[in-house]
């Protein structure tokens, strides 16, 4: 795994990940794009931008809208011993490949005894924020992290959008990258020579002592903004982006509840059956003893995402329900 | 507001005599922390209170006899300000000491009563930082830490066991009641021991006289397991319907200095290993003989064992103890001849006898029991 | 029988050698059967259990043809492709049995036949979800430059679902070395075709994918072996997929034992007259291609195997539950 020594340059999450693909289609003949709009179109939120051009239409391959059949496919060329990476344009269509998620790649290496590997990366896109509405905001990571047989990472820096990729391309088995929509404009600094991170562990972005806050994705950006706010009330928050949906690294997370004794677990998926419920379990049954107030999770509204900006804007997670649950932690009311 | 009443110290009391007050107004208490001695016809008896809170007011005076329920004090959740006026009417919740676990586990490593902690956390539960400051600042926030091992000498006087008579008309009205109101029917067997003799001997070999088991506790903790197989023995009969008990309870039955007898519960005799049974039995005793049982002791019994073998008896047929449901005596152990396998032989043996309720089990029943307790004497070690 | 899109090859009259070896395959299959169904009636075959017997001379005719270079996605009614395949009589009978010696080390069942080593990438017990697996082990074959074909087998009831259509839109799309095979038995469970085919030439369907096309008396052995001999060629020389509907019957139930409410007692005499053993037996002995008491020999030849196999079965060990969760993930991945 490399670390970043060369000068770093100002570049955006989209321009990371497309670097990464680029890098993956240079470095193994075995990769190969798939997905809808991945070719000529450039891919629906541009991160294949002229990958067509560069590596061909054998390498980079524009499917018909047939998300079973294509997602199926990548499992099947993984099982005949390529390394594809299919794209799917977003969470909101993978329930049409769904079937061949939990029954085929998730299963084959067990049903067959460990004769079948899938060594197979899915990306798609995720979450709401773009007032595109109920069809098209869904962020539904939990339900992938339900499934024993699955990795489910969720990069939310330039250094993972950069550098899980190939981690993942490595993997012997298969593996689903969430891209949340609003963090491909994000920018910042990435090292010239950014590369490979590791895909099982989550990551401290912030040291605090006062509470924790856990976020994934396109949460993490929001749980800073919240700590930022809290340190000016002097309560200082540790946040963990868990980059690691499964399996999840309860390591860092018990570690840091030890510290801090109190959680507040920030996602935008439902409350109500979500991954937010399960890192509260997992504290509950595991950190007990450490807790010194109640978990806490701010999640999205029950409620489909609706189209009007302010709407919207009130159903998902926002950086002051953030600071209120983490001051109603510390027992301090803003 | 909380009340604390006069409790019901067993079947057959219906009114106590207050004789000490453990705890002053403004006292936090937590549940379970003995507040009072209360003098029955059986003894003095440590009395617990089963709600948490600060002491408001103490409304009875100590030498004061009051019926079973009559208000001795009130109390207030902790925190909150002295009440003036008179107790509203609605019932007060219970004072559940709010407190987070992280804090909770502190207090229990640091030694600090959780329920003398203010607590400044969310809905004013006690933090990790509330019980490190009250643990900094100790000696002055622990009004009723663990009660002290001998009753402080002004209440001694009130502390000496009740006179013969009250002991004795206290035992007439039980027994009484008992033989009116249970069918009894009696049972006898006599029970090889040589097994647990010869083990109770290699047992205790290499130890000191106050570390060394009795027999007495291995015919206890047989009992208890028995009672496990034949819930019908282990339980109250109250109301017209009987209550079988998931834990066995022993009343084990004390005979007094000054006469007259007692069977405080020693509780959850299935759980207790020998050693643990017989450091109970012991403690027991010795508090029977100081007259400081504590008041659950005294009516927690599930099931009572009486054991007359050294006083010479062969065997004992008892009179059950209400609400209870059966009673096991034995007898003295002694080596007889027995014919095993066509040869005679000479075994340690004991009569076990059982006085059970016909209400509630039936000969055949109380049978399976007597002979579980033979079984699992056969097998001491595992007992 | 009638064809739809392509001209029906010419058979050929087989050697006397050839013929032995049809008829063995299809023989071991029949026999192999009588003894599971035996076997789930003892309690010692438990779930679901596929029988094909009626349908012998597809896996006999089909199976025979393939290269050791070429794969194999198959159904839950597998039993038949994976013995003429040549996975071992023991490990699948041990698989039936959940045994550790099991060709799937009893982790897959009756419906879930797996051998690397064969190219036999399973049974698949979502109707019609194998199909784009064995488009993606097509695809490996084509990038990878390797010459071979993947064939898929499927019932008549897959045809009802998406994936079968995206499937084949997009493996004729891609021309990729497919050859779809599906077996038409007239049901889809319980569902005679009539009942959930607007079209019931199923050949038919390919017309609409621009794909070559057979429909083929799938009772006749050596029909069904010209027919793919013949589609097999034109999958191999890179001219795209080919779709061979074999119309056959099975006369057993849909799963071990079943009511057969949905189909009458008449209906399955008349189906018997063509069994598919029988018919080629009575053809051969008449033709002179083999003797009449070959069919003799060759039952007890496969009894004996049969015998074997089920002490093999009985022998086997069962994996200790400590090993429980092994082969979720690659063996040594977190």
């Amino acid at each position: 795994m490399t670390q970043g020594v060369a000068p770093a340059r100002k570049t955006t999450y989209r321009e990371a990940v497309r670097a990464a693909l680029r890098e993956a289609l240079q470095r193994d003949p075995r990769v190969l794009l798939m997905g809808e709009e991945v070719g000529a179109y450039g891919g629906s939120y541009a991160c294949s931008l002229g990958l067509l051009e560069e590596f061909g239409p054998d390498r980079v391959r524009d499917t018909p809208l047939s998300e079973s059949a294509f997602v199926g496919m990548g499992i099947g060329a993984a099982m005949g011993g390529l390394r594809p990476i299919v794209e799917i344009m977003t969470v909101n269509f993978s329930l049409l490949a769904l079937d061949q998620l939990l029954n085929n790649a998730a299963t084959l290496r067990h049903m067959s005894g460990g004769q079948v590997g899938v060594p197979l990366v899915v990306r798609m896109a995720t979450g709401a924020g773009k007032q595109v509405a109920a069809q098209h905001s869904h962020s539904l990571e939990n339900f992938y992290a339900h499934i024993p047989g699955l990795k489910v990472l969720a990069p939310a820096t330039l250094e993972d959008a950069r550098g899980m990729l190939w981690t993942a391309l490595e993997d012997p088995d298969p593996v689903i990258l969430f891209e949340h929509t609003m963090l491909y404009g994000l920018e910042g600094e990435l090292a010239a020579d950014a590369g490979p991170v590791p895909i099982d562990r989550a990551a401290v972005r912030r040291p605090g002592k006062d509470v924790t806050l856990v976020a994934y994705g396109g949460t993490v950006g929001k749980a800073m903004d919240a700590a930022r706010a809290l340190a000016e009330q002097r309560v200082d928050a540790e946040v963990i982006d868990l980059r690691t949906l499964r399996p999840l690294d309860d390591a860092t997370l018990l570690a840091s509840v030890a510290k801090t004794h109190r959680a507040v677990v920030v996602d935008e998926g439902w409350r109500t059956g979500g991954l937010a419920g399960e890192i509260c379990a997992r504290l509950a049954e595991r950190a007990f003893y450490d807790l010194d107030a109640p978990l806490a999770r701010v999640c999205t509204a029950e409620v489909p995402i609706p189209y009007a900006k302010h709407l919207e804007d009130a159903a998902l997670p926002q950086v002051e329900g953030i600071v209120q649950a983490a001051l109603g932690a510390v027992a301090r009311h803003g | 507001m909380g009340e604390f009443r006069m409790p019901s110290l067993g079947a057959d009391m219906d009114a106590g005599t207050l004789a000490a007050w453990r705890v002053k107004p403004g006292d936090l208490v937590a549940r379970g922390a003995v507040v009072a001695d209360v003098e029955t016809d059986k003894g003095v008896v440590e009395v617990e209170i089963w709600e948490g809170g600060v002491i408001d007011a103490l409304v009875v005076a100590p030498g004061t006899k009051v019926p079973v329920g009559t208000v001795l004090a009130t109390l207030r959740p902790s925190g909150s300000e002295a009440v003036v006026a008179s107790p509203p009417a609605t019932a007060a919740a219970p004072a559940r000491v709010l407190a987070s676990p992280s804090a909770k586990q502190l207090a229990r490593d640091r030694g600090v009563d959780i329920a003398l902690v203010r607590g400044t956390g969310p809905h004013g539960a006690i933090t990790r930082e509330d019980v490190e400051r009250a643990a900094d600042s100790a000696p002055s926030v622990t009004p009723s830490a663990p009660p002290p091992a001998i009753a402080p000498v002004a209440m001694s006087a009130r502390v000496a066991p009740p006179d013969g008579a009250a002991m004795r008309r206290a035992i007439a009205a039980a027994m009484t009641r008992s033989k009116r109101e249970i069918p009894h029917y009696y049972l006898s067997a006599e029970l090889d021991v040589e097994a647990a003799q010869r083990w109770l001997l290699a047992h205790n070999a290499g130890r000191s006289v106050t570390e060394r088991v009795l027999f007495a506790a291995l015919l206890l903790k047989a009992t208890a397991l028995a009672a496990l197989e034949v819930p019908e023995v282990n339980g109250w009969y109250v109301e017209g319907a009987y209550q079988p008990a998931s834990a066995v309870h022993l009343g084990v039955a004390i005979s007094m200095r000054s006469g007259g007898l007692i069977a405080p519960a020693l509780r959850d005799a299935q759980a207790r290993s020998l050693d643990a049974t017989q450091a109970a039995l012991r403690d027991l005793v010795a508090r029977v003989r100081a007259g400081r049982l504590r008041s659950s002791e005294l009516t927690d019994a599930t099931l009572t064992v009486t054991s007359l073998g050294e006083a010479g008896v062969d065997s004992v047929f008892g009179v059950i103890y209400p609400p209870q449901v059966a009673l096991v005596g034995f007898g003295r152990v002694g080596e007889r001849p027995r014919a095993s396998g066509g040869m005679l032989g000479v075994r340690s043996v004991v009569t076990a006898t059982l006085s059970a309720d016909h209400r509630v089990s039936d000969g055949h029943r109380g049978a399976v029991f007597l002979r579980a307790i033979e079984t699992l004497l056969q097998q001491p070690e595992k007992l | 029988m009638t064809t739809s899109a392509s001209p029906a090859p010419a058979v050929e009259a087989p050697t006397r050698e050839h013929a032995l070896s049809l008829l063995r395959s299809m023989v071991r299959v029949r026999r192999f059967e009588e003894k599971c169904a035996e076997q789930y009636a003892a309690g010692k075959i438990r779930g679901f259990l596929h029988l094909c017997i009626g349908e012998e001379a597809i896996a006999a005719g089909v199976m025979g043809l393939l290269a050791p270079g070429d794969a194999i996605v198959s159904t839950y009614r597998e039993h038949g492709h994976a013995l003429a395949r040549g996975l071992s009589m023991d490990a699948v009978m041990a698989e039936m049995f959940g045994k550790l010696e099991g060709c799937s080390h009893g982790r897959g069942g009756s419906m879930h036949l797996f051998d690397v080593s064969r190219r036999f990438y399973g049974g698949n017990a979502i109707v019609a979800g194998g199909i784009p697996l064995a488009l993606g082990l097509a695809l490996a074959d084509k990038v990878g430059g390797r010459p071979g074909v993947t064939a898929c087998l499927f019932g008549d009831g897959a045809v009802a679902e998406g994936e079968f259509h995206e499937s084949m839109n997009l493996a004729a799309l891609w021309k990729l070395p497919v050859l779809f095979v599906c077996e038409n038995n007239g049901y889809a469970m319980g569902t005679a075709l009539a009942r959930h085919q607007s079209q019931t030439n199923l050949a038919m369907k390919a017309q609409g994918y621009a794909m070559e096309a057979t429909r083929v008396d799938g009772m006749d052995v050596l029909e069904v072996e010209a027919a793919t001999r013949h589609a097999l060629a034109h999958v191999r020389s890179g001219a795209g997929p080919w779709l061979l509907e074999f119309v056959t019957y099975r006369f057993r139930a849909h799963s071990a034992y079943d009511a057969e409410r949905y189909r009458t007692k008449g209906e399955v005499t008349e189906w018997r007259k063509r069994d598919p053993i029988a018919l080629f037996c009575h053809r051969a002995v008449e033709q002179g291609w083999l003797a009449a008491d070959d069919l003799t020999l060759l039952e007890r030849e496969a009894d004996d195997e049969i015998a074997a196999a089920v002490a093999f079965a009985e022998a086997g060990t069962l994996e200790p539950t400590a090993d429980l969760a092994r082969h979720v993930y690659a063996e040594g991945s977190p």
